[in-house]
Order: C-alpha cells, then structure tokens, then sequence
C-alpha cells in the first residue's frame, strides 16, 4: 500500500475482511494524506467464505478499474485472505484488463511491512521496464539518476527527496525519475535511462537496484547521507559515479557542526544514547550520536531481520551487543537495564520512553501523526544535519537549565512535575480523543514500588534521595534498589545509596 | 411532562416503515477488535487477548497503541506459518503464550482470547482453547472468548460479543426486588450522574454493565430488567432476554430529550410517579436544552449525513434532527436492528434516506450528489472528503467522548458545530 498510494495512476485491489480498510486512515490520518489511498478492498464478510468470495474479488478488481482508470493493477491478499486461496492473481489476469496486472504474493505471515514494499516496488518495475527502454544512442548528455526507495507514509522521505534532488541538481546531475514516491507507471517504464540509481532507502529499494543494475549497467549508491560526514561521502560517491567536481559554497546553509562544537554544547558529551529502528536510520544515527553529537552509543538495535548484518556490524564498532527483535517487550527490557539518557526510535520507543521517563526522539517509521510536520525538515543532506541537532537537542535538558535545576530543586517552576522549561508548559501532548485520557485516569495506579523481592529504603536514604534532581532521582532509585538487590541487602541506607552511585558511575 | 414542541410540524414522523438501501460492497469500517480499546479501560482488571495475524496486531497497535500512552492490557498472540500447519500446535502455542503472561501479570483476573479472521479461518476452535484454560487458572484468572472479527464484526459489535460472552457468567441475584440492569460501556462520569438521578428517583438497586471491575459482576435474576444504554448490543440484549430479563424499549440516552425517554421509560417500568419525575429532571433536562440551544442556533438548517460506522448513527441522527434542527440526507449504519431502534426511526422525519452496510464508492457519489454540510464519518475519509471541501466530524469521537445524559447533550451538541465553526474561523 505505500508503494500504491505513492505513486499516481495505480490503482491496488486488495482481498481483505472489512475490517482491514482501517489502512486507509494510515494514510489519510497519520500522513494527513488529503485524497483516499488508491485501495480498493473486496471485504468479505463469514457469510461471503462458503465459495463466493473469489467471485467478489473478480467484481472488485473489475469496478475499481472502471473507476479509477488506472494505468497498472497490482492484486494482492491480505493475511485472511492469504488463508482461503483465492489466487488474485490468476482472477485478475481471467478479466483481460487492457493494462499490465501485476500479482503481489506477500506473505503476510512470515515477511513484514517494509519488505512487503520492497517487494511490490520490485514486482512493479520488473513488470514494467523493458530492455528497449534503454536510450542507448543517446548523444552526450549531463549525467543522470534515479531517486529510488521514498513511498508514502514513510519517514521525512518527502522532505529527504527535495534536499537530495537540490543536492544533486547542484552538483549538476540530472534527476529523472524519483519512484515511488510521486511516479507514473510512465514514470516507471523510463527507470533504465539514467546513468546510476540513488538509493535512499535500502529497505525498500535494494532489491529493485539490483535488479536494474544488473538488467542495465546502472550503479547504484550506497551510502545513506543521514549526518555531514556521511552526506560529504554520498558527495563523493555521486560526483565519482558521474565523474564531476565538486561545486564551491556547497555546504554554506550547515549549522550542526558549528553548534555542535559551540561551548553550550558541552553537557552533550557522552550523553548515554540507545537507538531502534529500521536498520538504516538506526546505522546511520548511531554514527551521527557519536561522531558529531559526541554521545555514547550504549546500545542498538533493529526490527528489520534482512539487514541484521549492517546493524550488528554497527554495533562492533561501538562495541555493544545489537538487539535483532520484533517483540518491543524485548526492546523495553533492554532500555531498562541499559537506563540510557536519551532514546532514539520509533513510535513504540516513544512510549517506552515515556513509561520510562526517559528523553526520546524519533528517527525511524513507524511513527506518529506528529512526525508529519507542516515545515521542511529532511533528516538527508546537510540541512537534514542540523534538523537532527535540533530534534535530538530538544528532548535533552538544555545547558545552563540542567545545573539550575539540580540547584534550586524546590523552586516553585522547577519542581518534580514541572516540564523543562523548553517543552512548554504541558508536558502531555494531548490527543484529539482527551475523552480516552479521561477513561484512561480511572485506572488504578501501578505501584511503584511493587517489586516483591527488594530492599526497604530506611527514612534517611529515602530522604537523601528526596534531595536528588527528580530527573535523575528514578534512575538513582532504580539503580540502587539493583545493587541492594545484589549485593543481599536488606534495607537500603544512605551509605548503599552513594555506594550504588560509585557502583554505577561510569 | 413537558408536551414535546412539534419542531416542523409540516415534516411526517416515523422511519419505520421506510424503505431502506442495503448495500454490500466496499465498506469502510473498523473491526471488532477496535471495542478492545475501550473495553479494556472499562474493566480494569482484564487482559485482551488477539488470537490473530500481524495485520491484527498492527490495527491494534496503530489504532490503540499509537494513541494510548500507558501499558496496554491487550496484546496480540500471532498466528505464524507454523500455527497454520497444525491447529493442535497452534492451541499448545496459546497455552504457553496465556500462562506466560499471567504468571508476569498478576493483576489480571479476565482473560478475553479474542477471535480474529485467521484465528476464524482455520477454525481455532477459541471456546474450547478458554474452556480449557479457564480449568488451568481459576480461580485466580477467569478466561472467557468472543469474536472481534473483521468478516463477522465491525466496530462496535466487538463490544456487543464481549459482553454476550461475559453474559454467561452473570451470577443469579438472591435478593428479591426489581433490579435495574443498564447495559454498554458508558464513561464513569456519565455513570456516576445517571446513577445519582435514578437514586433522587427512588430507584436504588440498578448495576452498570460492563463493570469496572469483573470481580463485581452484577448479579441478575428474574426481578431484573434491563435498558440498553448504546445502540450496539443486539446479541447482548438476546443472552439477557434468555436468561429471563426483560428488556426495556427506550431511545438511547443522547441528547435532552433522548435523556428524558430514556429515563421516562425506566421510571415508568419502576412505577415512579409522574410529580417526582418532572422533579428530578426538570433542572438538569433544561440545563441540556440551554447548553443545546446555542449550538442550534449555527447548525439549525444545515443538512448532514451520517456514514455508516458505529451504529450510532440512528440516535445522533434523531438528536440533530430533533433538537439541534438538522436536516437529515443520508443516515448509513452498518447494520440496523429494526427492534431496537423502533423508538428511534418513529422520531425521525419520514423523508431520511437510511442505509444498511455500504458500498463505499456509491455511498460517495450520493455524498458528492447531495454536498452536504456536514458528513460524519470514519478516519480514513475525513481528510480525503475535507480536501474536496466537505466538513467533516470523524465518528469515532462520538463512540470515544462522554455524550450521553443531560450534562453531556451541550457536549454533544459541540461536536457537530465545531467543524463548521473551525471552519468559519480559518481564513487562509
Ligand atoms: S479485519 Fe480481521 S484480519 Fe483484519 S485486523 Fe480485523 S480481525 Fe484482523
Ligand atoms: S492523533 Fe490519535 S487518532 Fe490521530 S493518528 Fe495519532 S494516534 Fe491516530
């Protein structure tokens, strides 16, 4: 559905319960998409399984094409309809359609979301790209690309693509077809003409690159310009790829490195950093955490198992164990026996963190309504640089303001439930459904302290934690009921306390 | 009483007779599993359970999770390739995933396994795996069944078959005395109020259902009878009226004078007199008329439709007709239950277009036909229907807001002016 709903004259009828066009408000919810995904769904219902549903998947194929007009039919089933066998493909193909209808086979229940992508950008291209498409008596001509990978509701890939096509244009290569993201199957079919192929996203467009390369002679790139270092490398892989200088002046617009390096800038270092993700932007945030934010990667990990290897190679050069996982109870385990300062991840980190009281920012889909802003900002390129720095920023408690608050902690604006003061007054986002907040305070509260097997706090250490910043004050609790625990200690006073904190201090 | 003001007297009450479009196509609705939301907030103490795919556990995610900031009590049991190769693996592999996690949640004393469409596909037969489970776990954890499915359910109907399901453990009531039952999921505020004016009535013994707690399930017995509180509960109400409790026919509590039928009719079966009725209510009932009174004032005459979603459709569709002066074009619901809502279509103006089930791209084109001023509809049309310059209220804020009784009908009321308002306001 991505790959569908970003491109513009295809039209994807999928076999699915009523139940599954929830995906639309994906799309038009979450996106803020202003037009309906180009889905038609045959929903069928109990009563539909006795032996017609084939019947109903042919009338829908049939109704959508008559609607909407498209120039490509993909057909596809969804998890249920995986289960009654209906073959939406040879269906399709029974109808005669005066357009190529392409057959998606994803099985929903051993492959997931982003190789369902990948797999259906693929599928389409290999459907639609012919040899003869290659211009091969083209006279000399100013060096080309594709833009491969982007689709909808993918993260900032609308925004990655306008700083990476002006980062091309600019070094003088022409951009000719971005897809899917916003491509025709006209669009498709003219893929083979550009000299190399851009590959922003591996997850998605990897597949297809091979494919072409070896079809067309069409390189491809590898490096994920997420950072300035990396960015300056995606520079010096494209001009080569194009044989081209490299312009003046190119880098003019680039604050992160600067503020980066300025004195404020100074409690960044060795903040303690975990990060999840899809394994690319997970890669190449963990460099840009530790080589121009100055933090410590203390842990990393992915939910994408087709490119562990990246990830687990990653996590050697910062020398800690990678977390392959889709169980995010997994992923909640690990943040807290790693009790890191700052999370970067996606949707489900977010709540973790917030569970955990914990900063986090977002770098990767899957990811929430809020990651669709009304303004630029690319997480490509050198002003996807300084977007990062800013985002990671923000979370954090910024300079002067950390030690104050350590301070002065009974001062009336600075206490434990006060957000910091650049989060703005509420520290709670609040949804447009606030009746669900309501519902949702009628819940008993956890206890906090409902661990069985822990030590007792004796009156002192319980006051002598009172004195710690509240913003630290859980991890100090957390840390010290661990080293009682530990160390077989039966009440915790002021002494175990400062003693954890040596244990921990690192 | 208070006479009810014939609004426009020119328009013919009563829709149920009226022919309806039935419709089966393309529909835009969630499934079952979605009640999960709120059930699993309503019941404090119970575990939600989705036997079902990865698509099942994204909705949940995306639809619940996403938006929920706190630790869920509903998870997904996957169904994988191995499952579907041999169902005695998949019932051992259910067994371990259900011990697990009640030996990590303690607190959990209901365990709902709920059906999805895979789970009813390959017939993963869901009342036996609980049957047997329940063996293993009582009496510290209860674990019940219901379908939430996408081929058998939609929205609302997910909560209809959980509380069917949770029907059968109602205990019998060994204390004599007419008993009030008032079934649906209704916000705590809103329960708290209904309670303290049935209570100034003179009506003591009543229990919501679902209750907040499945340790304090009412009991029912043949002295009980029962009122439907959300449109949604057709099975609900047959386990009741098999049990032996009578059902009241009332309109749905929306809006002053929903509120007022509603409790007329319970006062009536509790043979509370008429002086002490206009007593209790009249203060709160013309509270509900004012607070309505200012919103009609921008929607009187504005048309809306209503795109089928959560069975609401019916009552708010009476409620802005009646009280905020709507016109009705086209009022879809899922699926309507001619019984239950009888005393709702005799309200509506004879001239509504009412349709059941949905073909969606038909249903638009009526819209386009008709533009109306107001479509009230699911999330994945709202903005597409908003960039084609319709107004939009998304539906599922009417399931997930307090809207019913007295205190609330201002509440309601806002809903639907609040987009034409919004849409007044923004000038660029
Ligand atoms: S419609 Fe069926 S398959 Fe889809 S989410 Fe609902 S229960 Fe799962
Ligand atoms: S704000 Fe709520 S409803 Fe809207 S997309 Fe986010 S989670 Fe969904």
């Amino acid at each position: 559905m991505r790959v569908a709903t970003a491109m513009t004259n295809v039209h994807y009828v999928l076999h699915a319960p009523q139940g599954d066009t929830y995906a639309d408000l994906l799309f038009t919810m979450i996106e803020r998409l202003p037009r309906r995904p180009p889905v038609t769904y045959s929903t069928f219902q109990a009563r539909d399984l006795g032996g017609d549903t084939a019947q109903l998947f042919k009338e829908a194929v049939a109704n959508a094409f008559d609607r909407f007009q498209p120039q490509a039919v993909l057909v596809g089933s969804s998890c249920t309809a995986e289960l009654i066998q209906d073959d939406p493909g040879g269906l399709a193909r029974a109808l005669n359609l005066p357009v190529p209808v392409i057959p998606l086979e994803l099985p929903a229940y051993q492959r997931k979301e982003n190789w369902g992508a990948s797999e259906t950008f693929y599928q389409l291209v290999r459907n639609l790209v012919k040899p003869a498409d290659k211009d091969l008596s083209a006279a000399p001509h100013k060096p080309s690309c594709n833009i491969l990978g982007p689709t909808a509701l993918g993260f900032r890939h609308r925004d990655d693509v306008r700083e990476i096509s002006q980062l091309l244009q600019a070094l003088g290569i022409e951009v000719k077809v971005i897809a899917p993201l916003n491509a025709s199957v006209e669009d498709i079919r003219k893929l083979a003409q550009a000299d190399f192929n851009v590959v922003l996203y591996p997850e998605i467009a990897n597949t297809t690159a091979q494919w072409l390369e070896r079809q067309f002679n069409q390189p491809y790139t590898r490096t994920i310009p997420i950072g300035v270092s990396a960015t300056r490398e995606f520079i010096r892989e494209v001009t080569s790829l194009s044989e081209l200088p490299i312009p003046v002046g190119l880098e003019d617009d680039m604050h992160s490195v600067w503020y980066s390096r300025s004195v404020d800038s100074t409690y960044l270092t060795g903040k303690r950093v975990f990060l999840f993700g899809d394994a690319t932007h997970v890669v190449a945030a963990a460099r840009f955490a530790s080589e121009e934010m100055g933090f410590e990667v203390v842990g990393l990990g992915t939910y994408s198992r087709e490119f562990a290897r990246e990830v687990r190679e990653a996590a050697k050069k910062y020398q800690v164990e990678p977390l392959i996982t889709d169980d995010y109870l997994a992923v909640e385990e690990q943040i807290k026996h790693l009790h890191p300062e700052l999370i970067l991840g996606t949707q489900m980190e977010r709540h973790i963190a917030k569970r955990l009281n914990i900063p986090c920012a977002v770098i990767s889909a899957p990811v929430h309504i809020q990651d669709f802003p009304a303004r630029y900002a690319p997480q490509m390129g050198f002003e996807g640089a300084n977007v990062l720095f800013d985002t990671w920023v923000h979370p954090l408690m910024m300079g002067l303001e950390e030690h104050l608050l350590g301070m002065f902690r009974e001062d009336f604006e600075f206490h434990d439930g006060a957000a910091p003061s650049h989060l703005g007054s509420s520290r709670v986002a609040e949804t447009p459904v606030t009746a669900l907040r309501e519902v949702a305070q009628t819940e008993l509260p956890k206890p906090i302290t409902a661990q069985p097997a822990s030590s007792a706090w004796s009156i002192e250490a319980e006051k002598e934690l009172g004195k710690i910043p509240f913003f630290v004050r859980g991890k100090a609790r957390r840390n010290t009921e661990r080293y009682a625990l530990e160390q077989g200690l039966s009440t915790i006073t002021v002494e175990t306390l400062y003693d954890a904190k040596a244990h921990f201090s690192r | 009483m208070n006479p009810v003001i014939p609004i426009r007297s020119a328009e013919t009450l009563g829709c149920a007779n009226t022919a309806v479009i039935s419709e089966k196509g393309q529909r835009q609705v969630f499934c079952g599993l979605t009640g999960i939301i709120w059930l699993h907030r309503k019941i404090q103490d119970a575990f939600f359970l989705v036997v079902g795919s990865r698509t099942c556990a994204h909705l949940i995610q995306s639809a619940a999770g996403v938006m929920i900031f706190a630790e869920p009590r509903f998870g997904t049991a996957i169904i994988d390739e191995r499952d579907l190769a041999g169902i005695a693996d998949a019932n051992d592999e259910l067994d371990r995933v259900v011990s697990e996690l009640l030996a990590r949640r303690q607190d959990i004393k209901l365990l709902f396994l709920v059906g999805s469409c895979p789970s009813e596909v390959i017939k993963l037969d869901l009342s036996r795996a609980a049957e047997r489970l329940c063996k293993q776990h009582m009496p510290h954890t209860r674990v019940l069944s219901y379908s939430g499915s996408g081929i058998e359910t939609t929205f609302t109907q997910g909560e209809d078959a959980c509380l069917a399901a949770l029907t059968e453990t109602l205990p019998a009531r060994t204390s004599q005395g007419k008993h009030l039952l008032i079934v649906g999921t209704l916000a705590d505020v809103v329960e708290d109020q209904l309670s303290l004016l049935l209570r100034k009535m003179g009506i003591d013994h009543f229990d919501f259902f679902p209750p907040r707690r499945s340790t304090t399930l009412p009991a029912i017995g043949p002295e009980t009878v029962c009122v439907l509180a959300q449109p949604f509960l057709a099975d609900t109400a047959k386990q009741l009226e098999s049990k032996g409790v009578k059902r009241l026919e009332a309109p749905f509590p929306l809006g002053a004078e929903g509120t007022t039928q509603w409790l007329q009719v319970i006062a009536q079966a509790f043979a509370i007199d008429h002086t002490r009725f206009e007593e209790v209510t009249q203060a709160p009932r013309q509270r509900a008329e004012q607070s309505v009174a200012r919103h009609r004032t921008q929607l009187q005459g504005k048309s809306i439709t209503f795109l089928p979603d959560s069975q609401l459709e019916i009552p708010l569709a009476r409620f802005v007709y009646q009280e905020l002066h709507m016109k009705l074009l086209e009022v879809g619901t899922p699926y309507l239950h001619r019984q239950i809502m009888a005393p709702e279509l005799e309200q509506l103006p004879s001239s509504t277009r009412l349709s059941e089930g949905q073909s969606l791209e038909l249903q638009l084109d009526r819209c386009d036909a008709d533009q109306p001023d107001l479509i009230v509809c699911g999330l994945g049309l709202a903005n597409p229907l908003e960039a084609k310059g319709f107004t939009t209220k998304w539906s599922i804020e009417l399931v997930f807001t307090p809207i019913q009784g007295y205190e609330q009908a201002g509440d309601l009321a806002a809903l639907f002016s609040r987009p034409l308002a919004r849409k007044l306001k923004l000038v660029a």
